[in-house]
């Protein structure tokens, strides 16, 4: 916001550069993401229950099953996708020097994107038994 | 970052303790926020005593009775008296609420009445807030009916149906209660239109005789103007008028999911 010493107008100061037409998408995909989550958390337990104690021969035979996989993949994608809007959105909050702002958006869209691949190459690769 | 902290300038110090009324039976405490931009001093709190038996039952009539009797220079707003205007809008007890439908009998036996500013706005003196974004916000969302027919000869029709649509949203004084309640509001004010503004944005989205609804949601899609919202709800439990802004607000939101899915 410009400084409340400006001579701008309030109104032009509420107005300021216009509204972005922008937000609808990410409202929609934390909610899409957030069902997303709900319907597989349940089966995601199920497989960390059974993959307790196993050795790495013993997980990689229960993620070769091709449903199991799915699961997991479909997991760390909607769980990585959330956790980026959700992170945005503390940033957005919080964080109101505009530098500051853009360099933590964008580390925050690097983690996550990061942790997502790291994970899913983690469950192909056991999978896939390689 | 958002400030957590009051500006130094800002820190509340000591105040003033004025003794009891003279030949008063049974008095209530008062803590009241001070401030005066005159003389460079920090704001205080100042106690006073009520003479309840010389006074009406609302912390308003308390106020009213304090600048009469004790402290002519306590400075408030207030108007109608009777939860029409929004004037005496003010923080009672830790709770945004309008001073003169508020019971000081409400607020626990024993304690004090302590009353503070609207929080988190610029304060002019004493409980009087500087409100001039809150309403400039309110003057973006263009309250107003907007159409491109030409204006019939009578009146705009509306159906019984679709006036019912605007209950829990005309309602609104516009006393500010609800956005000066709002962590979101507090953090990003100059974004964010906050509870009230977005509330009115609704009443006139709804309105079936408005013909500018697409344009008004095009107006509101931000993730700040509108998408600040978090749902936190202090705005309906704020709501001296016993509406409900975070419902408006998700109605905005539906609204905005409706026309892209």
């Amino acid at each position: 916001m410009s400084s409340r010493s400006s001579m701008r107008t309030p109104l032009g100061r509420v107005r300021n550069l216009g509204s972005s037409h922008s937000g609808t998408s990410d409202f929609w995909r934390q909610r899409l993401t957030a069902v997303a989550m709900a319907l597989l958390i349940l089966p995601v337990i199920v497989i960390v229950l059974m993959l307790i104690g196993r050795n790495q021969a013993g997980a990689a035979q229960i993620l070769g099953s091709l449903p199991i996989a799915i699961i997991l993949v479909l997991f760390i994608i909607a769980s990585a996708w959330h956790m980026k809007i959700g992170m945005q959105i503390v940033i957005e909050d919080y964080i109101h020097n505009e530098k500051l702002k853009l360099a933590s958006v964008m580390a925050n869209n690097f983690f996550c994107i990061a942790v997502a691949l790291a994970s899913i190459y983690a469950i192909l690769k056991l999978s896939s038994g390689v | 970052m958002a400030e957590f902290t009051l500006p130094k300038n800002s820190k509340i110090s000591g105040g003033k303790a004025w003794p009891k009324p003279a030949g008063a039976t049974e008095t209530r405490e008062f803590r009241v926020y001070r401030w005066n931009p005159d003389d460079g001093k920090n704001p205080s709190v100042d106690t006073y005593h009520v003479d309840i038996h010389d006074c009406g039952p609302m912390v308003l009539d308390g106020l009213i009775w304090i600048k009469n009797n004790i402290d002519p220079t306590l400075t408030f707003r207030r108007s109608c008296r009777e939860g029409v205007c929004g004037s005496c809008a003010m923080n009672i007890d830790g709770q945004n609420t309008l001073a003169c439908t508020k019971s000081m009998h409400d607020v626990a036996a024993g304690g004090a009445v302590k009353v503070n500013p609207l929080p988190h706005q610029p304060v002019v003196k004493d409980l009087v807030p500087d409100l001039t974004n809150f309403y400039a916000q309110y003057a973006s969302i263009e309250p107003w009916l907007k159409t491109t027919t030409p204006t019939p000869q009578k009146e705009w029709k509306q159906s019984h149906e679709d006036r019912e649509k605007l209950d829990g949203l005309y309602e609104c004084i516009l006393c500010a209660c609800c956005s000066t309640s709002c962590p979101s509001y507090w953090w990003n004010s100059d974004r964010f239109l906050g509870p009230a503004a977005l509330l009115q944005a609704n009443r006139w989205v709804t309105d079936s005789r408005d013909e500018a609804t697409g344009e008004r949601l095009d107006n509101l899609e931000d993730p700040f103007r509108l998408y600040r919202c978090h749902t936190i709800m202090n705005c309906a439990k704020a709501c001296p008028k016993g509406l409900n802004p975070s419902e408006a607000i998700a109605e905005l939101k539906l609204k905005m999911v409706e026309r892209q899915i």
